[in-house]
């Protein structure tokens, strides 16, 4: 079941917390990887210690000339694309009032319309191919809100709307397109966090724990498997029931 | 008719699983061949691989008969 082998993916975000969560998963089931992230040492860096014979493709996602050519290059790498994980995303919080025009639209860039991008060009050999998988990483505060995220969750409730549009119109072709999203996943950002503020945190989790990469990983690969054709246009929630959606 | 129009109605009859004999000229892709928006989409993607022309997406709006595409690929092909 979700053997990967022989199937290529593209990651981006992939040095960072769940982004390399997602990719060992996705590597440990066999599949090959290009590894997309804007910090080409940090990326570097991972892709040696992940081994095997992946890629790197260094990409600054705010760039929209530069993401056009991502596809195209992870496609040249790794000879096809099956499997798309919009993973990257960046915060600039702030409350609504006080938020600046480039605080919402850089995390709108980089989060969703980067997003749109990828997904527009990798369908062109997935529909080739009459196979393939878009996964956006999505959020529980894109279904839920949070103050001093409007910017972040709009970017990551679009990206909902959006899979489940191109879900509709891939689906004929082979293509499913569907979101995780996480609750509170361990990271350097939560480990940070005063004890008093994780205990509240926690009391809000029914499973009385954060995540972790892998739990994130895992349904990844359970979307991106063969076993998962039948399932397009759904958002997976993985938060350990902070929110029953 | 002329070698282009042969390929053209080829890659048709391969893509929307017609009979060649309803792939005349005039035939509308949509109309006449029951070909879909992501059906016409798919065509010029192939047409695009077939002949190593780019038809960027206002000519390709402009594409819906058999014989606008072979036009448009007679004048575009290097």
């Amino acid at each position: 079941m979700f053997d990967l082998t022989g199937m290529t993916a593209l990651v981006t975000g992939a040095s960072g917390g769940i982004g390399s969560a997602i990719a060992k998963s996705l590597a440990g089931q066999g599949a090959r990887l290009a590894l997309s992230g804007s910090n080409i040492d940090k990326l570097e860096a991972f892709r040696t210690e992940l081994g095997g014979d992946h890629v790197a493709l260094p990409c600054n996602l705010s760039d929209g000339a530069a993401v056009d050519q991502l596809v195209p290059q992870a496609v040249e790498a790794l000879g096809k694309l099956d499997i798309l994980v919009n993973n990257a995303g960046v915060t600039r919080d702030n409350l609504a009032m006080r938020m600046k025009d480039d605080e919402w639209d850089q995390v709108i860039r980089v989060n969703l319309e980067a997003a749109f991008r990828l997904a527009r060009a990798a369908a062109k050999p997935m529909m080739r191919a009459r196979f393939g998988r878009i996964i956006s990483i999505t959020s529980v505060v894109g279904a839920t809100g949070n103050p001093g995220q409007a910017n972040y969750a709009a970017s990551k409730a679009g990206l909902v709307g959006m899979s489940k549009a191109l879900a509709q119109e891939l689906a004929s072709r082979g293509i499913t397109v569907n979101c995780v999203a996480p609750g509170f996943i361990r990271s350097a950002m939560t480990d940070v966090l005063p004890d008093a503020q994780k205990e509240a945190l926690l009391g809000r989790i029914p499973t009385g724990d954060l995540g972790d990469g892998a739990d994130i990983g895992a349904a990844v690969v359970y979307l991106a498997s063969k076993e998962a054709g039948y399932v397009t246009g759904q958002t997976l929630h993985v938060n350990g029931g902070m929110a029953m959606l | 008719m002329s070698e282009t129009a042969d390929r053209v109605r080829k890659i048709v009859v391969e893509h929307l699983g017609v009979e060649a004999d309803k792939v005349t000229e005039d035939a509308s892709f949509i109309d006449d061949l029951g070909a879909d928006s992501l059906d016409i989409v798919e065509l010029v993607m192939a047409f695009e691989e077939e002949f190593g022309v780019e038809i960027p997406d206002d000519a390709a709006e402009k594409i819906t008969t058999v014989k606008d595409a072979i036009t448009y690929i007679d004048e575009h092909q290097g």
